[in-house]
């Protein structure tokens, strides 16, 4: 395919031009085979994507993934239940809580432990809060990667402010270890409660700067509408999840569709693009649903937050080096024998899931994660076929990838 | 002045005519002062500027602590064991980044070509210094007022061109024959509709002396034939080209200041550079000092296109708001104590500080504000609304001028 190919616009049957370009047959130009990362600012860490370029047009790219890898999985079968807890912070790593959620999820099943009231909601509260925080981060992070620096800022501003919300109540910025199998580290205070609430009408505020500067900025509408579609048949072939699959028109939130936890309390919509602006599944959307599901997800802390049921004295940890859990949960976690299971949750970026197989030991005998970015980022050189390297970069950052969960 | 008479002021030359030798080095000391003692400033300024801008603007502090520090040994150091330093606001930034940049390794790579990559930042850096030739800062305060000064400004302008060019190719990178590559056909494709609507005013004015400009627009005005405000007033600021064959004017100073930032390469049009794109584009493997020369050439051509939109359209040092508020005082008989010194150089100073600073801002504010635009719609936006427009302002100029504005 060297040497002979150059790149045009197509006409489409209404007579205009394509928003991509394809080869055609008709003059000589050179392919160059570019080296995207692993050390590249658009990439979002070390992901490193080969692309075959005619000039500027992408006319193919694959994406090398592996770098991070820190054999996950192998160390959870080496880990005790409780113990692997803090190694699902850094799958995430921008959504660290989320992934705390979902494992908790998968050992409760696993071990048959009922989560008492009020722990149901302080784990709603926190995850909300989690996908608020990571949703503010990937809003601002896109607006970089189209080229505006100030959205970042501005975004950056309040993630701080939910990090140190996070800190105040686990002792970490970025990656909490908050969950335990059973409950939680700790019970929330009024005061945390309080900043929360501060917190969440603050990003409501600030939200609107967001979408000012990104979201309904001409330059940016322009850059994005219209790039990177990914038809509904695609998504769903390639197994997309989260604000992607939303983007293109399918209806699927985990959180509602296969319930779990008290989602079905609490009077939240699951945003889904409709062809309002731009086509459906191009890079705006996806972008759009992100900026939606923020509000969503304010919606849900702050009714969790008000319907939060008060202390049982049950709960009361013995010291204060105990956790705050369901006071069943045995000291020693061991699951049943020759028993599986598979958890999913809704993150931030898509349905993470834990498949884990016990053996009846205190450890996994396998733990299997399903990590939404994984599966997001195979669909990269579909829809990136034919348009520029910039596009290729609004794609990467419309798809919102962290390579801490695509290599585990 | 003729080159005689110039060298006839060196004590004991006389008559002389000097060497060719000679003539180059008498040549190159003022040029080398005006570096120093003009784009140095303008550059460490310019840095900091944009960094206090954009950090008011985004909510950070920026520098604002960078001093100078003193560093005798033994007194100067109190009970905290910091150095003692003289306060600037964080002035200081800009000359520890350039202490720091000049202790970086000149960095080559390997399988570069080594002589158009050492050499590619001087080209550029001479492109933007040339600019500042023709730049008129105040009365009488003009190195050279050719009287093909606009012309001579677009040539020299797009020397850079060469440069960057030289630098992409050189790099022996693929991101920087990319940046390149964006580079040239930008700034050819913005060249066009930038030298067309710069004939605006030529077109009124009947003459490309940057001096002759600035004169005309202290004259009264004229608009599409009918006499609207007489020279009192003018000196307001309302015989500013802006105004002239209103409103074709200000569509054409709308366009010339986007192709001045397209020239630049300041966003939204910092595809050559785009770093979320192309790592740093074409300065991806420069370093040290001859990367700040590309940024000093940055930040000085900043200065110096802002300078002429301003010159062009809004008067250059010689009408406005200063001078029309100095109309209404003896201003003449103010005696400023240097026998060489006019009151109207003193204004114009001020005139044209105010005008180029409050550009330069707006290119910071629009940097700091936009996303960035992708190639193709920077080329569209150039060849599909800026070539047809400013084409339409050039020809309604041309009528605004028959009608005798």
């Amino acid at each position: 395919m060297t040497g002979t190919d150059v790149t045009s616009r197509v006409v489409q049957e209404d007579g205009t031009l394509s928003d991509y370009w394809v080869p055609a047959r008709n003059a000589e130009s050179e392919q160059m085979v570019v080296n995207m990362g692993p050390q590249h600012p658009a990439t979002h860490g070390v992901l490193r994507v080969t692309v075959k370029t005619d000039g500027e047009v992408v006319l193919d790219c694959e994406p090398m993934i592996g770098n991070l890898h820190r054999c996950k999985e192998k160390i959870a079968e080496n880990l005790q239940y409780g113990q692997f807890m803090p190694y699902t912070d850094r799958l995430d790593y921008l959504a660290a809580i989320n992934n705390e959620e979902v494992y908790a999820r998968a050992v409760e099943k696993l071990c048959g432990i009922e989560i008492p009231e009020r722990i149901k909601y302080i784990r709603t509260i926190v995850a909300a809060l989690g996908r608020v925080s990571s949703h503010i981060f990937s809003i601002g992070v896109y607006g970089l990667d189209i080229g505006a620096f100030t959205p970042f800022l501005y975004c950056y501003r309040e993630r701080e402010r939910a990090n140190s919300l996070f800190e105040k109540l686990t002792g970490g910025r970025m990656l909490y270890h908050y969950y335990r199998v059973g409950g939680v580290a700790r019970d929330l205070s009024d005061e945390w409660i309080q900043d929360c609430l501060e917190f969440l009408d603050i990003v409501e505020d600030k939200s609107k700067e967001y979408n000012a500067l990104t979201t309904w900025n001409k330059v940016f509408k322009e850059r994005t509408m219209g790039i990177g579609i990914l038809s509904r048949e695609k998504a769903l072939a390639y197994g997309i999840t989260g604000p992607a699959i939303r983007a293109s028109g399918i209806d699927f939130d985990v959180r509602r569709d296969d319930p779990y936890g008290i989602y079905d309390r609490f009077d939240w919509k699951v945003p889904v693009s409709r062809g309002e602006h731009g086509t459906v599944g191009d890079c705006w959307n996806r972008h759009w649903i992100r900026a939606q599901e923020l509000q969503e997800s304010i919606g849900i802390c702050r009714q969790a937050i008000d319907k939060l049921p008060p202390h049982d004295p049950k709960l009361t940890p013995k010291s204060i080096y105990q956790p705050y859990i369901n006071p069943n949960v045995p000291r020693m976690l061991r699951g049943p024998k020759n028993a599986e299971v598979y958890v999913r949750g809704e993150n931030p970026r898509g349905e993470l899931a834990f498949y884990i197989v016990s053996d009846g030991k205190n450890m996994p005998y396998r733990c299997k994660i399903r990590g939404p970015a994984f599966s997001n980022i195979q669909v990269l050189a579909e829809i990136s076929r034919g348009y520029l390297i910039a596009d290729l970069v609004a794609i990467i950052g419309s798809i919102d990838i962290v390579l801490g969960e695509v290599d585990r | 002045m003729s080159l005689n008479d110039l060298f006839g002021q060196i004590p004991g030359w006389g008559e002389y005519v000097p060497s060719f030798v000679q003539m180059l080095i008498i040549a190159f000391v003022p040029a080398l002062l005006v570096v120093l003692a003009v784009l140095t400033p303008v550059g460490i300024m310019g840095v900091y500027a944009e960094r206090r801008w954009s950090a008011f603007m985004q909510d950070r502090l920026g520098p604002n602590r960078v001093g100078l520090p003193i560093w005798f040994d033994g007194w100067q150091r109190d009970y905290t064991g910091k150095p003692w330093y003289i306060k600037l606001w964080g002035l200081g930034q800009g000359i520890a980044d350039g202490v720091k940049l000049l202790g970086k390794e000149d960095f080559v790579p390997p399988g570069g070509d080594a002589f158009l990559f050492l050499s590619a930042p001087l080209v550029v850096f001479a492109g933007a210094l040339g600019i500042f030739a023709a730049l008129p800062m105040s009365d009488g305060l003009i190195a050279a007022d050719v009287n093909v000064g606009v012309f001579y400004i677009l040539a020299v302008g797009a020397v850079e061109i060469i440069g960057v060019l030289m630098a992409g190719w050189a790099s022996n990178n693929k991101w920087s024959l990319l940046g390149a590559m964006r580079e040239v056909a930008q700034v050819v494709a913005y060249e066009i509709p930038m030298a067309m609507t710069a004939l605006c005013p030529v077109i009124l004015v009947g003459s490309l002396q940057m001096t002759e400009i600035i004169a005309f627009q202290q004259g009264g005005l004229n608009m599409w034939g009918i006499d609207v405000v007489g020279p009192e007033l003018a000196q307001w600021g309302l015989g500013w080209n802006l105004w002239r064959a209103f409103p074709v004017n200000v569509v054409a100073m709308v366009i010339f200041y986007i192709c001045v930032l397209a020239n630049l390469k300041r966003a939204p049009f910092d595809l050559p550079e785009a770093e979320s794109e192309l790592v740093s584009g074409f300065l991806t493997e420069y370093s040290g000092m001859r990367w700040s020369l590309f940024f000093l050439a940055e930040y000085g051509a900043m200065f110096a296109l802002s300078g002429i939109t301003a010159t062009l359209f809004l008067g250059g040092w010689g009408s406005g708001p200063v001078f029309g508020a100095l109309s209404l005082v003896p201003v003449e008989t103010i005696d400023l104590g240097v026998g060489m010194l006019k009151w109207t150089t003193v204004a114009g100073i001020a005139e044209f500080s105010w005008k180029t600073v409050l550009l330069m801002l707006l290119m910071i504010n629009i940097r700091w504000t936009l996303p960035r635009l992708r190639i193709d719609q920077v080329m569209s936006l150039c060849y599909k609304y800026f070539v047809p427009f400013a084409m339409g302002c050039i020809l309604l100029n041309g009528l605004a001028a028959v009608m005798g504005s």
